[in-house]
């Protein structure tokens, strides 16, 4: 029989995992609400992050702080490469195909990909906790180390955030109107380029803040891009992508699968995931709370 | 029809090639053997995105299997080298349709993220699973098919066993792309057109589309997996890298950068991919930066490819007086 130590850890472990992923993949999942695009290079944006906020505790030192400041350093700086992205490229091929800006997406892919490891090369890289968060508690026999908990509380308060940003400011109710209609928004006015660069820009954040504070847990090395934005499409695809409830059920969701997965199929519970996805798939194509897309 | 595009230029080609034993070098023969292999790879994606107008961004999972099923098959069981290849399509092609049953459900979009995501559990099996695919360390000394019998057969005597097997993998490979153009000009080949160019008209007439786009996937899968077999034997050995995502990314550039609006632009895009990656790979380390920047200069420049940068060209310089 398990003990319940152990399944208070394999809980609080999914949730974390949960929260990370889920930072991520709600950057996905609106960038592609609002603009329609689906961010292949999203994965990359975290991998760049992640990078930017090692380099900035090189750069930094072991001063107070440094960690969150690395952690700005990175959210700020991939969302200015995003919005780069966006001006100088992404916006030429609005008008054409969809095929043509998954394509762009992918490309960065490789780019970005390749340029990480121009700049920093293929070792693993590592950041340390914040020295604030860097305890643990011991709860019911299972060690819960700060820095989790503090994940496990922030990702709730992001979906928060960005929830009354949608729903409770004016800003909000055009990036809305901008994802149900773009056309007529632009005619009653708004300037939808500027709100399509800033939501990109957001989106990027989101990727990089996700990559700067997956560092203290995770080792940084080529490849975290694929393998991330592989485990995003799998939450949104589960949630419903365009929906940000469902990237943050299909986050939980993934989550405690690859957690306890792990007791059935020890080193292949990603398999597990993959199972329910197609559960999903075969259940309700287009996710769990998705409307239909067109 | 202009002059040009009468002359069979593939018979051509092919006819060319097969003279390579006798008159190139050894790097000749290795750079056609891995020239004639993409092709069939790139052309066997263009069933997809050409036709079919799906844009699989996981096809080297197929490719990957392939090779693996193929290597495994004649390393570790001493499998003869026609059942096992025959075994390597067939393998592909199943894990392609149960694949391809998800893939097809849903939107584009979906199609997208969910081709490559299985191509990613394809790669992650490859890599992991140390007993049957020697995981990270692939497998190498694969054994060559065996050709001995070519001994008796005039003019093929003298030739070394790389030569031999270039041969081999001509006419494989011819024979795999001639039943690629029948299968796209086939009356089931102008359905999936039919399909590309408006599903939901598809849909009205009465088609079933999502069973055509199933099996243009699984033969498309299947044709890959032809090419991957190929290529293991041909590279020695087989690793993880061949079902990565960077391999899919390759290969689509390849129908891109060839044109997938003409059958055989795929195969001229395999073609100067692979020699550009020999040109390049000597000078710089970074080939993938220069894949996604060929991309890019793609979608900007030549959205047609290559095949349809030489269709405009020809047509401006049949309209200048």
């Amino acid at each position: 029989m398990l003990e319940p130590s152990f399944l208070l850890g394999q809980v609080l472990s999914g949730l974390t995992a949960a929260m990370f992923l889920f930072v991520v993949a709600s950057g996905l999942s609106l960038v592609f609400g609002v603009l329609r695009v689906l961010n292949f290079a999203h994965g990359s944006f975290y991998m760049v992050g992640a990078y930017l906020a090692w380099q900035t505790t090189q750069w930094v030192g072991a001063a107070t702080g440094s960690f969150w400041l690395a952690v700005l350093v990175a959210a700020c700086g991939v969302a200015l490469l995003g919005g780069l992205i966006e001006r100088l490229l992404l916006r030429h091929l609005y008008g054409k195909e969809d095929l043509y800006q998954l394509l762009l997406t992918y490309a960065l892919v490789l780019i970005l990909g390749d340029g990480a490891r121009m700049l920093w090369g293929t070792q693993q890289l590592a950041v340390s906790r914040p020295p604030e968060l860097a305890g643990s508690f011991h709860w019911f026999g299972a060690t819960v180390p700060h820095y989790n908990l503090f994940i496990i509380v922030l990702g709730p308060l992001i979906a928060a955030g960005c929830w009354a940003l949608l729903h409770r400011t004016g800003a909000g109710r055009m990036i809305r109107a901008a994802a149900l209609d773009r056309e007529m928004l632009a005619a009653l006015g708004a300037d939808v380029g500027r709100l399509y660069t800033l939501m990109f820009m957001a989106g990027s954040f989101l990727a990089g803040l996700g990559g700067a504070l997956v560092t203290p847990v995770r080792s940084i090395v080529p490849g975290m891009d694929v393998e991330i934005i592989v485990e995003a499409f799998i939450v949104v695809v589960i949630g419903g992508l365009g929906s940000f409830w469902g990237t943050f059920v299909g986050a939980l969701i993934f989550g405690q699968v690859l957690a306890f997965g792990i007791l059935v199929l020890p080193g292949f519970s990603i398999f597990a995931v993959f199972a329910l996805m197609a559960l999903v798939l075969v259940v309700r194509p287009a996710g769990l709370f998705a409307r239909p897309l067109s | 029809m202009s002059a040009f595009a009468r002359v069979p230029w593939a018979v051509i080609v092919w006819l060319v090639l097969v003279t390579v034993p006798w008159w190139g070098s050894r790097f000749t023969t290795f750079l056609a053997t891995e020239i004639v292999i993409l092709a069939l790879f790139a052309l066997s994606l263009n069933l997809l995105l050409g036709t079919t107008g799906l844009v699989s961004f996981g096809h080297a999972a197929y490719f990957g299997i392939g090779a693996y099923v193929c290597a495994i098959l004649m390393k570790s069981h001493s499998v003869p080298f026609p059942i096992a290849f025959a075994t390597a399509g067939l393998g592909s092609g199943a894990v392609a349709a149960l694949f391809g049953f998800f893939c097809v459900r849903s939107t584009r979009i979906y199609f997208a993220m969910l081709t490559l995501a299985f191509a990613q559990i394809v790669w992650a099996v490859c890599f992991k699973w140390n007993a049957v695919t020697g995981g990270e360390q692939g497998l190498s000394n694969v054994p060559y098919p065996e050709l001995g019998w070519m001994d008796v057969l005039p003019l093929l005597e003298g030739l070394r066993v790389a030569d031999r097997y270039f041969l081999v993998v001509l006419v494989l490979a011819g024979a795999c792309a001639i039943a690629l153009r029948r299968i796209a000009a086939s009356p089931f080949g102008r359905v999936l057109t039919a399909i590309r160019e408006n599903p939901e008209r598809a849909e009205f007439v009465g088609l079933d589309v999502r069973r055509y786009q199933l099996a243009a996937f699984t033969l498309a899968g299947s044709f890959a997996g032809f090419a991957g077999a190929l290529f293991g034997l041909f590279n020695r050995g087989v690793f993880p890298d061949f079902a990565y995502w960077s391999k899919s990314a390759e290969v689509l550039i390849m129908a891109i950068l060839g044109g997938i609006g003409a059958f055989w632009g795929p195969a001229v895009g395999a073609a100067a991919l692979v020699l550009l990656n020999h040109q390049i790979t000597s000078l710089t380390r970074y080939w993938p930066m220069v894949l996604g920047i060929v991309l890019i200069v793609l979608l900007f420049v030549f959205p047609g490819g290559i095949a349809g940068a030489l269709g405009s060209l020809r047509s401006r310089w049949r309209r200048a007086p």
